[in-house]
């Protein structure tokens, strides 16, 4: 039962991987550039180090979603756990809504 | 509205308290709302029954994240170390906040659900096998939690007394300047009210609703501070002559406020300030907010939107900042902190809008004050009482009864400690942070790796509170005896919270490696394993 990804998934999580690399922008550490007229070389950098995080989290909800999540959850409690393995039950706790 | 925008003379309006006063009046309104909803069992009141769909999710993890470090923190660093400190702070956060929620928060929201978790420390207690691991990690959580609750009460009572200052003189007297023997904040709204206040109506709302109330409150609260910004930083830049002029002028003033270079903020500073953010991982409030969530599928929206969030937030305050600079406004006794409601003041001469701004950063606090009061509550209720008497011992009635009865009690302990707050109390917020990013190895590899054993898992606790001590310690208790000035300290340029994750790994896996690991049967019914990749 494992997960596996398919090739648009490595993508995606290709695309999280490059945009954090990307954020160490030290090539224009000493840059006093501004573009589109009022903002900071660095902070539009950075500004689209955001949106491409916004996108690539888009792309990996969309193509790397783990399904079956619900399912597991769904299943209830795996009956046994010895009597100290579960402190839940140890402490006499029942499983809540 | 028209009107209330418009500048006035008077310096002393008190139309700001009365704005201050709507917004919480509309607090109240809301939670006795929400508290209709409530349903009356102890599994609303601590985590709404996991019912909370995908967009009150993505508003109450934000206002929970979200402190008001985010306004008027974010517009001071900016004006103290440039536009670098987006890059610094912000947009790394919007990459390991979300990477955060979708590796751990899915999968700790799936174990919580089936086997009926409602805190951090059930679940390790149980993930390891040891009930004495509780009674370890509850007071570092705890402890770490704590200084992040006086601050905010301390930060509303401060941004209050700062815009009233001169409203209510026959009322407050102010307090007496040691140093010069003159009376400071003369008739403004004292600390301890706005603290008392800010205590009441959050616990108002909580103490009818719970986590549901708070989730709600924290949705309101998300909109009003992010607002707030916006519309702080759009007038502003009209009354610098518009957004591009307002840059010119820091081009042409201050333009080390453009770049990085020699504005405090080094590359491997840069680099291990990454290390930060993996605190949410470990934020006791936040995994029961997780907790909260209907579906697995309710993580999505938060997912994508908390970085967009975040540059919503962020990107105004900053340019703000330092434009300030390049403008050279100064703030009152140099006090970054200061400085947003001092551009409003310079610029928008409008009580009005000083009023909301005051609300918004408000907001932002008590977005944050709420889940940690109701996370508290929990804790006590069931990592110590539950867990140590018994759950048969208990009605589901006299649990919700508990409940309530600590968080009373935490709101009432907190508010006076907060009357008697430790020096340099401000400067404990990136410690706190260190030491939940440092306890999250332990959170990763107890979702991921089989292999890791109850001894590592204490391995990774002691190493976090060990190295965490160390550089407290020196970094800021000894300094502050000292009577020195503090700052935390780098190693190799790094930031303490880089050591401290590592040591906690390193612990971790090491001591794994070297001791029995746990039965499969066991850890199986930890092990989230999904079918397949949609």
């Amino acid at each position: 039962m494992s997960a596996r990804l398919t090739t648009r998934g490595k993508l995606a999580w290709g695309l999280v991987a490059l945009v954090t690399v990307l954020h160490f922008d030290f090539w224009w550490w000493d840059s006093t550039a501004i573009v589109f007229g009022f903002v900071p070389l660095t902070l539009a950098h950075q500004i689209g180090i955001t949106l491409g995080a916004g996108l690539a989290w888009a792309l990996v909800m969309r193509f790397a979603w783990p399904s079956g999540v619900e399912e597991w959850a769904d299943q209830g409690p795996i009956a046994k756990p010895a009597r100290e393995a579960s402190p839940r039950a140890a402490a006499g706790l029942g499983r809540s809504k | 509205m028209v009107a209330l925008l418009t500048p006035v003379a008077d310096a002393v309006s008190r139309i700001p308290i009365y704005v201050v006063g709507v917004y919480l009046v509309l607090l109240l309104i809301l939670g006795t709302a929400v508290g209709r909803l409530f349903r009356g069992t102890s599994a609303d009141f601590f985590v709404a029954e996991r019912s909370i769909g995908p967009f009150l999710l993505l508003m109450s993890v934000f206002g929970t994240t979200m402190t008001a470090f985010a306004l008027v923190g974010s517009t001071g660093e900016a004006w103290q170390a440039g536009a670098g400190v987006y890059g610094l702070m912000a947009s790394a956060s919007g990459i390991v906040h979300s990477l955060v929620f979708f590796l751990v928060g899915i999968k700790l929201w799936a174990i919580g659900k089936r086997h009926g978790f409602m805190t951090q420390v059930e679940y390790f207690r149980a993930r390891f096998q040891s009930k004495h691991m509780g009674y370890l990690l509850f007071p570092i959580l705890v402890v770490l939690v704590v200084p992040y609750l006086l601050i905010g009460i301390l930060g509303a009572g401060v941004s209050l007394r700062g815009v009233t200052v001169g409203m209510f003189p026959e009322t407050f007297a102010g307090t007496l300047n040691a140093a010069t023997g003159k009376m400071m904040f003369v008739g403004a709204v004292p600390m301890w009210l706005t603290g008392l206040v800010v205590c009441s109506v959050v616990l108002y709302y909580i103490f009818t609703g719970g986590l549901r109330s708070a989730a709600w409150a924290n949705a309101f609260q998300t909109m009003v501070f992010m607002a707030t910004g916006i519309i702080a930083f759009w007038l502003i830049a009209q009354e610098l002559g518009g957004l591009s002029a307002a840059t010119q002028k820091v081009l042409e003033n201050s333009p080390k406020h453009l770049s990085r270079e020699g504005m405090g903020i080094g590359k491997m500073q840069f680099l291990s300030y990454m290390f930060v953010p993996l605190s949410v991982g470990m934020f006791p409030h936040l995994f029961q907010h997780w907790l909260t969530a209907k579906r697995a599928s309710s993580f999505k929206l938060t997912t994508i939107a908390h970085p967009l969030f975040i540059g919503v937030v962020w990107v105004p305050c900053i340019l703000i900042g330092i434009w300030a600079a390049g403008a050279g406004v100064i703030p009152p006794g140099n006090n970054a902190n200061a400085l947003l409601p001092k551009m409003v003041d310079v610029y928008l001469h409008s009580p009005f809008l000083t009023g909301l701004l005051t609300a918004g950063i408000l907001a932002a606090i008590m977005s944050s004050l709420d889940s940690q009061f109701v996370c508290l509550g929990t804790m006590f209720t069931q990592d110590i009482v539950v867990a140590t008497l018994g759950r048969e011992r208990f009605s589901d009635r006299q649990l919700l009864m508990l409940g309530r009865g600590f968080i009373v009690a935490i709101v009432a302990l907190t508010y006076l400690a907060s009357l008697f707050p430790p020096p340099n109390i401000f400067e404990l917020a990136v410690w706190c942070f260190s030491g939940f990013a440092g306890l999250f190895p332990l959170v990763f590899a107890s979702i991921y790796w089989r292999r890791t054993t109850k001894a590592g898992a204490y391995a990774a606790i002691l190493a976090t509170a060990g190295t965490w001590g160390w550089f407290f310690w020196n970094g800021l208790v000894q300094p502050t005896l000292a009577g020195e000035k503090t700052a935390e300290p780098l190693i190799l340029g790094m930031m303490p919270v880089a050591f401290i994750v590592a040591a906690s790994a390193i612990a971790l896996v090491v001591t794994s490696l070297v001791t029995s690991p746990p039965p499969d049967e066991h850890v199986e019914a930890f092990m989230v394993t999904p079918k397949s990749v949609a």
